[in-house]
């Protein structure tokens, strides 16, 4: 296959497609909206349902029971939107539904601006929605990568019944790169619980979410419970990059990675040994992976379009072992490799001797 | 290069073709010999625009226009430009249209001011054969034709913009050239130039042009 220069949106609605996604149901919203604009030109061409709902909140809850029917089912959106949406993706995750949702992530809180951010980090992470569970985080860091866990997400999706989060930003969704799909056969996975008609032959399937009972109800979330021990010891999945004989890890996810791997080059250039070590799964966290990764380490600077949410899972993961500085850019603006670059040669001034902060 | 720029040069295409890093490269070139204006028409498109080069059309005295709230957090699909006064400053004007035929038909209510330059205004159709895996010539001759109905104006010649961003070398412009003959025929429109990477070969149907349009991480800390 060759490579062709898409937008991270159109590669996404593109990759989604050829995973076998039959229906997406979006509301618009920048920065997301190419998802939304390709699949209405290009799903009901190859055999899918494109259905723009009244709004977020509907769209969830189609992407609900498009999934209950068995079939690969998609929402997009971004930050604000997003929230909307919580309510449904608890619904589904406690219905053991799997669909893929995509968050285009922009500036917030509130209605905030339409330029890159990574604020939703927590929300992704720890509070899709109400209730205990977990769902499935992606986080690109290219076009490229965007295509490849679109596919992953939906296997992932299907193998675990739960909801998969791509987080991708502004900057990942509106920027151009060359992209390759990959050729692979669409592989469908038997599922026996999806409400698709049971033609008298079997019992009729009920997806639900309502326990009237707490002895069942708990039973219920203590059983996908163990199936999140599965994820954690399964999936999680992460870069680390000159790392080995780091006296400074930089951490990092998506687009603020990216830019973060230009000014750890550009440090070691400038004779600081620096590293860097990037999340892909976000949930699951790659715990093993980033202590591997810190431990030559000195300090630890986490870079993120955000005020420092990431952060916080660095520290506990690494038990605060090492200072863990921060450096961040907020509301739509993005840290240039310079900005970073200063903030490691700081943190490597100030290396063991400052506190955990 | 053969082909002359005429006072006005209108550039259109799907969107994501590259009109923007285009629209810089020449107005840096046309600015070696006179002075120029770049219009920022694009209503599609809050990110990477022609709006982000202020600052170096700024330093090299190049005039730009932008709709007024281009780069903010209003995404607000207004043009307000005074096109007349702006043809009439004597500059050779550029005009970077947003994609699609969305993006050509708030150009329409110009149209009347254009037919007044019609003997020295061009209007160009970029094309980037890269931009889908199954894009085909005749789905590039479509766009035109929705471009054109959507503006009520006519293009006036093909640039071949064809490109893989930062991957782009003088083969991938080279693999494009079989496309751009059967765009050619399909529309009747002559290609008036090929953009080609630095150190391409010389030719006299080429035209430099530097990758502007650059990611966060391709601006180094140095």
């Amino acid at each position: 296959m060759s490579k062709v220069l898409m937008k991270g949106n159109e590669a996404l609605a593109e990759a989604a497609m050829r995973a076998g996604c039959k229906c997406f149901f979006g509301y618009p919203i920048t920065p997301q909206t190419e998802i939304s604009a390709y699949l209405a030109k290009h799903m009901a061409k190859r055999g899918g349902v494109f259905l723009q709902a009244e709004s977020e909140i509907a769209a969830i809850n189609m992407t609900l029971g498009a999934a209950a029917s068995g079939v690969r089912a998609m929402t997009s959106s971004s930050s604000p939107g997003i929230s909307l949406k919580s309510e449904g993706i608890s619904y589904i995750a406690a219905s053991d539904l799997p669909c893929v949702i995509v968050n285009v992530e922009r500036g917030g809180p509130g209605l905030g601006g339409i330029q890159p951010a990574q604020s939703d980090y927590n929300q992704a992470v720890k509070a899709p929605g109400h209730g205990d569970f977990h769902m499935l985080v992606f986080a690109p860091s290219s076009v490229q990568e965007t295509v490849d866990m679109t596919y992953l997400a939906f296997d992932m999706a299907d193998k675990y019944r739960m909801p998969a989060m791509i987080l991708s930003d502004g900057l990942m969704g509106q920027m151009m790169e060359p992209v390759e799909f990959p050729d692979r056969e669409v592989n469908p996975v038997e599922k026996p619980w999806a409400c698709s008609g049971h033609k008298n032959k079997r019992e009729h399937n009920i997806i639900n979410s309502l326990y009237l009972k707490p002895d069942i109800l708990e039973d219920s979330v203590r059983s996908r419970y163990k199936r999140y021990e599965q994820v954690e010891n399964e999936l999680p999945d992460a870069e680390s990059y000159l790392c080995e004989d780091a006296d400074i890890v930089v951490t990092g996810f998506g687009a603020a990675a990216r830019i973060a791997e230009t000014a750890v080059n550009n440090a070691r250039e400038k004779g600081i040994r620096a590293g860097l070590f990037r999340p892909k799964t976000l949930y699951p966290f790659p715990k093993k992976e980033l202590n591997e990764a810190v431990g030559n380490a000195k300090a630890i600077l986490d870079v993120e379009m955000n005020m420092g949410q990431m952060i916080d899972d660095i520290k506990l993961y690494t038990e605060c072992r090492l200072p863990v500085y921060f450096y961040g850019r907020t509301g739509g603006n993005i840290p240039s490799a310079e900005e970073i670059l200063h903030e490691i040669e700081v943190c490597s001034m100030k290396g063991e001797k400052a506190e955990c902060r | 290069m053969n082909y002359s720029f005429k006072k006005i040069t209108i550039l259109t295409g799907h969107y994501g073709v590259g009109k923007t890093n285009l629209a810089v490269n020449m107005a840096m070139y046309l600015r070696r010999t006179g002075t120029v204006s770049v219009v920022d028409a694009d209503i599609v498109n809050p990110y990477f625009r022609t709006a982000d080069f202020k600052r170096l059309f700024e330093d090299n005295d190049i005039t730009s226009f932008c709709p007024m709230y281009a780069g903010t957090n209003l995404d607000t699909p207004v043009l307000d430009f005074d096109m007349e006064n702006i043809i009439a400053s004597g500059d050779r004007v550029i005009i970077d249209v947003g994609g699609d035929d969305a993006g050509a038909f708030a150009l329409g209510r110009y149209r009347h001011i254009f037919q007044k330059y019609a003997n020295n205004t061009d209007m160009l159709y970029v094309f980037n054969m890269y931009r889908r895996e199954d894009f085909s010539p005749q789905e590039a001759a479509g766009i035109l034709r929705d471009i054109e109905g959507a503006c009520g104006m006519k293009c006036t010649a093909l640039v071949n913009n064809s490109n893989l961003g930062a991957e782009t070398d003088f083969d991938t412009v080279r693999s494009s050239f079989e496309f751009g003959r059967e765009l050619e025929g399909l529309t009747g429109l002559d290609t008036a130039f090929t953009a080609v990477p630095e150190g391409s070969p010389q030719n006299e149907g080429f035209f430099e042009v530097k990758r502007m349009v650059e990611l966060p991480w391709e601006r180094s800390s140095r």
